[in-house]
């Protein structure tokens, strides 16, 4: 470093690295077959050129057309003893070659007569002695002036010599009445419409669903959740018992629910009639505010009244979906044009059904789990040591079982195994083990991290999950639920909520942790801190993050279509299969009018929202 | 009553930022806390409201074993104590008003949150204690738009939403300027004598300890070096405190 002395080896580094650098590009252009002598090729250039004037010329606007074909003989290479050629029929357009012989290659003089006035099209050499021959060659487009009549010059093209007579066929059209719109623009409108939408669903679904997710994925909220190892265990047994139950009694409310829905009038007087009451019971089993401390028979009672209106409003959603798919139909029925608004509806109660159930699962496991988990709380708060180290071995070791076990049923199901010591004893025996060692080696009270483990699943389910692209996800969806824009949305959605749930999570980390400090300062719970001190810090990312998802949905959702994922994608594939450019032309000018308009409509929101 | 028993706080990094602090705090006391930068202040009223969970030692309030709360009786103990801010911890975005009521999520059932609904009387009680502080007319501003000394303004606000029986405030005044410095710690100083809420204070400059606070506690390297009336420290203590090499002004 100090003298600048030149060192040889320095020389053969750099030479030996440019060496390096030259195979390695050397073998990129070999693996990607990059080569100019193909673009070169005269074949490439013809069918370079036929496909850029189809693509300049996209399928949007037709007229009715007058279609005047006529065809004039030639000889390419001139017989011995000269060319008579029959008298042109004069009474109808007709055109005149001369001379009416020449070699392969050279020019000839077409001239054409009688046609309409202001007509164009293309002249053509006709190969084979075959006047009705549907093979043409040439690409020479002729435009007739205002008394029908042109003149041209047309070269013979090389290689058909020929001793028979060939031809030459004018086929000259002109639009006549006013201009519509083509089958092409009516299904590339269609498609559009559908592949705007597909993006409108897929960015909803999977931003509704990354918030929640964002929040366990941010280390600054989850780094403090810690419990002791007791209520671990019971909130852990706590999620698959209660999924069970709330999938079980939810299937009862459902066959109370079902031969009710038939009858739309007691539909709609059920609909009606609990938003009112659920409310009430709600404000009476759960007081905003709350100085003292109830009795024990009061909390019994306000439990008891909570758990029947959650019964009760799992009822009413089960009639409101009734009544949106009865009432759906009826009014697809009556609507006519806008039938669709009905079958919309008709979708929704349909959605609402399915979703039902997994609500109910979702919120039974959610309130079973935190329910015995504080009661873990305490027990391990209360409870003296040993008590607690005991119920730590066993709850523990069950816990451990339970998940591995679940995850080993899950494994069955997929790959059909059919060896229970691999997918269930197995498991069950490792999970066991696992929660026993854990239970022996932690102090009986202490709390564990559980916040960081959950975190750290969370992030790594995500990175893996975004690393697949949503081209693959789509493919994979495809399989699943068929061709179609549901695969679309589930492989957009999915890949939405996992690339959304680490941005937003990023954002929840780079929050400023003082008012988080001041508002759990006041007593509030980890959701009131949530909803008031990191909600309101993250409103004008996540929106910004939303909007930039939404642009990127729409490019996605135009191209998902290739693998069958719905969209204008499926359309503009088949085209370029079918060789039918102009149509592709319609397709990709569409596509491209949509994304720039979605560009600058999310601009613009985000300058003005953020 | 509030009991310090030998409290210690090691931090993950091995830092000791509390060595066995003890000392007591009778209820209605304004107690100013004072120490170096580094010194532990913060620590030390954190552990008071377990926003920081101390490694030993014991901490009594009113007879209540605060170290060894569960997290629901935390929430009852924390909403019965007030805490300002030196960097005022206000949600920036959010409208005055709400930060306000933010003080009352103690007492407010979870629930409710959900739909961010405050019952009626609370935001009356918010605008009763933004006139208390004298910033009412600012209420529907987003909080980032105040200035520094109405910011803090808000937090005491806030602070005294929760009925607090206590307040601690973590150099309240130390991003202000002196003359809004007074204005905020009259209000303590309101507070704590005509609602009797005992104060615990952590102070930067001597002159508004000697003119605001009942006791002093000095701490230094985690350590109680200190613990009388202000007006007891001499030059020696003021070396013991502040450290050899401190010049005493004024
Ligand atoms: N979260 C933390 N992690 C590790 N060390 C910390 C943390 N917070 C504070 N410290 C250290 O603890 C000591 C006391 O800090 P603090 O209580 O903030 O002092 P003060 O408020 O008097 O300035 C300092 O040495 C500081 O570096
Ligand atoms: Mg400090």
């Amino acid at each position: 470093m100090k003298n600048k002395k030149t060192s040889p080896w320095k020389s053969i580094r750099l030479g030996f690295i440019i060496l390096l650098i030259f195979v390695i590009y050397a073998y990129g252009f070999d693996v990607t077959a990059v080569t100019l002598e193909e673009l070169k090729s005269e074949t490439r250039q013809e069918s370079l050129t036929r496909v850029t004037r189809a693509l300049a010329k996209p399928e949007i606007i037709e007229y009715e057309q007058t279609v005047e074909v006529v065809n004039a003989p030639v000889y390419v290479s001139c017989p011995q003893g000269g060319v008579t050629l029959p008298e042109p029929d004069t009474s109808g357009p007709y055109i005149v070659v001369s001379p009416a012989c020449a070699e392969a290659g050279e020019p000839v003089t077409v001239q054409g007569f009688n046609f309409a006035p202001n007509t164009e099209g293309p002249l053509r050499f006709i190969p084979g002695n075959d006047p009705a021959n549907i093979v043409e060659l040439g690409r020479d487009n002729v435009r007739t002036d205002g008394d029908g009549n042109f003149v041209a010059e047309f070269t013979l093209p090389k290689g058909r010599a020929s001793d028979d007579v060939q031809y030459i066929r004018a086929t000259l059209s002109a639009n006549v009445g006013t201009p519509r719109f083509t089958q092409t623009a009516k299904d590339t409108w269609n498609k559009i419409i559908e592949t705007v939408f597909l993006a409108l669903l897929a960015t909803t679904v999977g931003t509704i669903l990354a918030i929640p997710i964002s929040f366990i994925a941010a280390r600054n909220l989850m780094k403090s959740v810690r419990s002791p190892l007791t209520s671990i265990a019971f909130s852990t047994l706590g999620w698959p018992v209660g999924m069970a139950l709330g999938i079980y009694i939810v299937g009862l409310v459902g066959d109370f629910s079902g031969p009710l829905t038939g009858n739309l009038l007691l539909n709609i007087v059920i609909v009606g009639v609990l938003p009112v009451a659920i409310p009430v019971a709600i404000r009476w089993s759960l007081p905003q505010e709350e100085i003292s401390t109830p009795g024990p028979a009061l909390r019994t009672g306000r439990m008891a009244v909570i758990l029947l209106t959650v019964l009760v409003s799992f009822f009413g959603l089960y009639q409101l979906s009734g009544l949106f798919r009865n009432g759906g139909l009826v009014l697809e029925n009556i609507l006519g044009a806008w039938g669709f608004l009905g079958s919309f509806l008709f979708q929704l109660g349909d959605i609402l059904g399915v979703l039902i159930p997994v609500t109910a699962a979702l919120a039974a496991g959610g309130a079973l789990s935190s329910f015995l988990g504080r009661i873990g709380q305490r027990a391990a708060e209360k409870l003296p040591a040993a008590t607690v180290k005991l119920l730590n071995l066993i709850f523990s070791a069950l816990a451990g079982a339970t998940v591995l076990g679940l995850i080993g049923w899950l494994v069955e199901w997929l790959y059909q195994i059919g060896r229970p010591e691999f997918t269930l004893w197995g498991p069950v025996t490792v999970g066991a083990a696992l929660g026993l060692l854990l239970a022996v080696f932690s102090k009986a009270k202490d709390s564990l991290p559980i916040g960081l483990v959950i975190y750290t699943v969370t992030r790594t389910i995500l990175n893996t999950l975004r690393s697949v692209e949503a081209l693959v996800m789509a493919i994979v969806f495809v399989i699943a639920v068929g061709i179609g824009p549901f695969a679309g949305v589930m492989a957009l959605g999915l890949h939405t909520i996992v690339s959304l749930a680490k941005l937003y999570s990023e954002q929840v980390e780079s929050i400023q942790a003082g008012p988080l400090e001041a508002v759990q300062a006041t007593g509030a719970n980890r959701l009131q801190t949530i909803i008031y001190a990191v909600v309101p810090q993250i409103v004008p990312p996540y929106i910004s993050y939303t909007m930039y998802r939404w642009d990127i949905n729409v490019r996605m959702s135009t191209i998902i279509g290739f693998v069958g994922g719905g969209g204008i994608g499926f359309l503009l594939q088949q085209n370029i299969n079918l060789l039918n450019y102009r149509a592709a032309s319609a397709q990709m000018i569409a596509i491209a009018v949509v994304v720039s308009i979605m560009d600058y409509v999310s601009s613009a929101l985000r300058e003005k929202v953020v | 009553m509030l009991q310090v028993k030998n409290l210690t706080k090691i931090y993950d990094g091995g830092v000791k930022a509390l060595d066995n602090v003890s000392f007591e705090v009778p209820k209605g006391q304004f107690l100013a806390v004072i120490g170096l930068s580094g010194s532990g202040k913060s620590t030390l009223l954190r552990c008071i409201n377990r926003l920081i969970d101390p490694t030993e030692g014991q901490i009594l309030w009113d007879g209540e074993d605060v170290t060894a709360a569960s997290p629901e009786e935390m929430r009852r103990i924390r909403r019965k104590i007030g805490m300002v801010f030196q960097h005022f911890n206000l949600v920036h975005r959010s409208k005055v008003i709400t930060n306000v009521l933010a003080g009352r999520l103690g007492y407010i059932n979870p629930a409710w949150s959900f739909l961010n609904r405050f019952p009626k009387a609370d935001v009356e009680k918010a605008i009763k204690q933004l006139q208390r502080v004298g910033i009412a007319e600012k209420a529907n501003q987003r909080a980032d738009e105040l200035s520094g000394g109405q910011q803090q303004r808000v937090g005491i606000a806030r602070a005294l939403m929760q009925d607090p029986h206590m307040i601690l405030a973590d150099e309240p005044v130390a991003s202000l300027d002196p003359v809004l410095a007074h204005s905020i710690m009259k209000h303590l100083e309101e507070i704590n004598k005509s609602d009797g809420v005992t104060v615990l204070c952590s102070l930067h400059f001597l002159d508004l300890v000697h003119r605001y606070a009942d006791r002093v506690i000095a701490l230094n390297q985690g350590q109680l070096v200190y613990e009388g009336l202000p007006k007891d420290i001499d030059d020696k203590k003021f070396k013991d405190i502040y450290g050899r090499d401190a010049e005493r002004v004024g």
